[in-house]
């Protein structure tokens, strides 16, 4: 298992990390907030922790801290266009339900 | 689900608490609108994928309102109803807005600000700029996918705090919050990242389709300061379009004008041009009135050659603007380039040579200011971990006061960084005054006639002293959100006035946009004015001093024909004082001042004796 991206995520990934010069990779991670228990993260990392794992897919590493792994473990990231908005998608298999919008969500 | 973007690190949002926050250039001809997502600022696109909004609103019978594209292709068939340009008349009075020629039917109103009649309603300019905000927000949130925590917009360097004001109402209308007004120099240059690099001098050379600009900026601190801006309000790249219809019609010699203000042929030339940007040569074909085709072709080379003039002609006020600013070629770091006419590698070229140096160009010209301003946003907005880039604020034009003669005293300098307070001392200009009137002013000429008028208010309840003893401290305070009040204060008494100063819309009459640019222009006969007029207060202290003496002790002092030589010299002072001839008044005052030194000599005897009769000389020597 492990995380994966969509060709057209990793395209987008990989544009956003050129215009960052001390970039190492790509954090996803889940924390507890939100209406529905637990929201996702998504950031640039600047730096690898000694907790992180690190995956690579389409030439992007994508680093994830062990405790989010378990809840995200199997996600695929994809980038999509709805109307005028574009933006990353999480295709998380471990969520049982979400709130209306999917911003938060619980396993 | 939503739709998320990278955020920095550690900087991930709550849940629908994303801070959303856009730069908008609110531009004359065009507007847009820009964002960071995922560490990366971009213009948004409308539905049909153009980023450019026109600056174009037109009102409906019906009530309806369009903006953009629609109104803009409307505006010649319905131009009373079809508002474009309207940046022009933000901040502006009824009575300025009447000198300016347009096609707009104004209303006269009795809060000065000026409303233009259309089928639909009256609206004011503030309105008008409202629904070209209310558009691009609109853009920005269905791109964004959320609601919006604020804007910066930007606007032009030499906007005065009333054409400042009325942009932020403007977005007021249309329901954005101002995070900051940012000067559309300060904004480019912050698109370039100028803002992380090192202290120095940049230079900003926006050419638009209508109106070129020179800015010269100092990065210290943390801080732009706008150290000089020149221009020309009106050369542009439509010049540039004008100058390929002109050779088109004398190659495919046409006979006569006929077609040269023809719109096709106007377009035509425009892509011309864009297209000789990338191509070395392009095949033109004119139709001519009797149907018959003319095919040539145009060079770049020819183009540049056509060009050459024209783009030498924004090299003077970029001479200027240097001079202004006092600064040298060789202190500049870079030129920015802004504005689509600076895509002409030609004008590249020049400016590069002009300046000796490589502008700065990676970055799409006509989207530049937009990006800073994103930029910007994102920072205020709270978006960034560190967010040591937090541009100061500065007031646009000097502050002061009216003194004795229509003069200004420049209490504080235009781009001194606000908060602020300054002090000076004044006095009073004649014997027993008693009130003092305070008139705040805002500019940078020499004289009250040629400066905004802020507000007036009185200082009463000076005690009688005679003219120059009183001492009156008038201070000026700007706080954060540039808001003005100034106090006077009576110091021997402690006799306190107060105001605060709202921008207040159309006081003055005339080019208030021109009054940067003109402080520069006039600078030679704002002086010379200004030593006319102080020699004219100067000859009426003179005139005021020897009447009060003569009523006070000609009788007795002066011979018949003393008198009538004194009364002699005043009259030429007299004269010589409402003509403009600064020698002649300097030189009736020294001729009087000789008359009249017997006369002063022979005074103060006369106040001495009386001071010591009835003494005696050991009563002094004690």
């Amino acid at each position: 298992m492990g995380i994966t991206l969509t060709e057209k995520a990793a395209d987008h990934v990989r544009k956003f990390l050129e215009g960052r010069s001390n970039a190492e990779g790509l954090r996803l991670g889940v924390r507890t907030s939100g209406c529905s228990g637990m929201a996702y993260v998504l950031e640039f990392a600047d730096k690898i922790e000694s907790e992180d794992k690190v995956f690579e897919d389409h030439g992007v590493r994508v680093i994830v801290d062990a405790k989010s792994l378990l809840y995200l473990d199997g996600t695929e990231l994809d980038f999509v266009k709805e109307g005028l908005n574009e933006g990353f998608k999480f295709n998380n298999p471990n969520v049982k339900d979400a709130c209306g919008c999917g911003e938060s969500f619980n396993v | 689900m939503a739709l998320l973007q990278i955020s920095e690190p550690g900087q991930s949002a709550a849940p629908h608490q994303h801070r959303l926050a856009v730069g908008i250039d609110l531009g004359t001809t065009n507007s847009l609108v820009a964002s960071v997502r995922s560490g990366v600022a971009e213009t948004f696109a409308c539905r049909d994928g153009e980023h450019l909004l026109p600056s174009a609103v037109r009102y409906l019978a019906c009530g309806e309102v369009e903006v953009g594209q629609v109104a803009f292709q409307a505006a010649p068939l319905d131009s009373k109803n079809t508002i474009v340009s309207v940046k022009r008349l933000m901040g502006r009075g009824h009575a300025e807005v009447q000198q300016m020629h347009l096609p707009y039917e104004f209303v006269e109103t009795d809060s000065a600000v000026p409303r233009i009649h259309t089928v639909a309603a009256d609206v004011s300019p503030v309105e008008v700029s409202a629904e070209i905000l209310k558009a691009l927000k609109l853009r920005a949130e269905e791109t964004l996918g959320g609601e919006l925590v604020g804007a910066v917009i930007t606007v032009p360097a030499y906007f005065d705090d009333a054409q400042r004001q009325a942009t932020k109402d403007a977005a007021r209308f249309a329901g954005l919050k101002v995070l900051r007004l940012l000067n559309e120099p300060t904004a480019a240059a912050v698109a370039y990242g100028l803002d992380c690099g090192s202290e120095g001098i940049h230079v900003v050379y926006d050419l638009g389709g209508g109106t070129f600009d020179v800015s010269i900026l100092r990065f210290s601190r943390g801080v732009f300061e706008v150290l000089a801006t020149a221009g020309d309000s009106a050369l542009g790249g439509d010049d540039f379009d004008q100058l390929i219809v002109d050779w088109m019609l004398q190659q495919a010699s046409t006979g006569g004008d006929s077609l040269r203000g023809s719109r096709a042929l106007l377009h035509q030339a425009r892509d011309i041009k864009e297209q000789l940007s990338d191509a070395e040569q392009i095949d033109v074909n004119v139709e001519r009135a009797d149907g018959s085709v003319w095919q040539g072709e145009l060079s770049r080379e020819e183009f540049n050659q056509l060009a050459d003039k024209l783009i030498r002609k924004t090299l003077l006020p970029c001479r200027r603007c240097l001079r202004d600013a006092g600064v040298e070629l060789e202190d500049i770091e870079d030129v920015v380039m802004v504005g689509g006419s600076t895509r002409v590698p030609r004008v590249r070229e020049l400016v590069g040579e002009f300046f000796q140096t490589e502008p700065l160009v990676s970055i799409d010209p006509d989207r530049v200011v937009a990006i800073g301003a994103a930029i910007q946003a994102d920072v205020l907005a709270g978006n960034k971990p560190d967010s040591e880039m937090l541009l100061l604020d500065v007031i646009p034009l000097s502050l002061g006061l009216e003194t004795m003669g229509g003069l200004v005293e420049k209490l504080v300098p235009r781009n001194t960084t606000i908060p602020v307070a300054r002090a000076q001392e004044f006095t009073t200009f004649k014997d027993g005054q008693t009130a003092m009137s305070v008139h705040v002013l805002q500019g940078e000429r020499e004289l009250v006639s040629d400066c905004r008028s802020l507000a007036k208010f009185e200082l009463r309840g000076i005690p009688p002293m005679v003219a120059g003893a009183a001492r009156i401290r008038v201070t000026f305070q700007i706080d954060v959100d540039g808001l003005l009040s100034v106090v006077a204060e009576e110091l021997s008494t402690g006799v306190k006035s107060r105001i605060e100063v709202k921008p207040a819309y159309g006081l003055v009459e005339g080019e208030i946009e021109q009054m940067l640019r003109d402080s520069f222009d006039y600078a030679k006969e704002d002086m010379a004015a200004r030593n006319l007029r102080e020699q004219q207060v100067e000859a009426d202290r003179v005139l005021e001093a020897i009447n009060a003496a003569l009523a006070a002790d000609g009788e007795a002092l002066l011979s018949a024909e003393e008198r009538v030589n004194i009364d002699a010299g005043l009259d030429v002072l007299q004269q010589a004082r409402s003509g403009d001839q600064i020698q002649a008044i300097k030189q009736a005052i020294e001729n009087l001042d000789q008359a009249t030194a017997d006369f002063a000599a022979r005074r103060m005897d006369a106040s001495v004796q009386k001071v010591l009769k009835g003494h005696t000389l050991d009563e002094f020597q004690r």
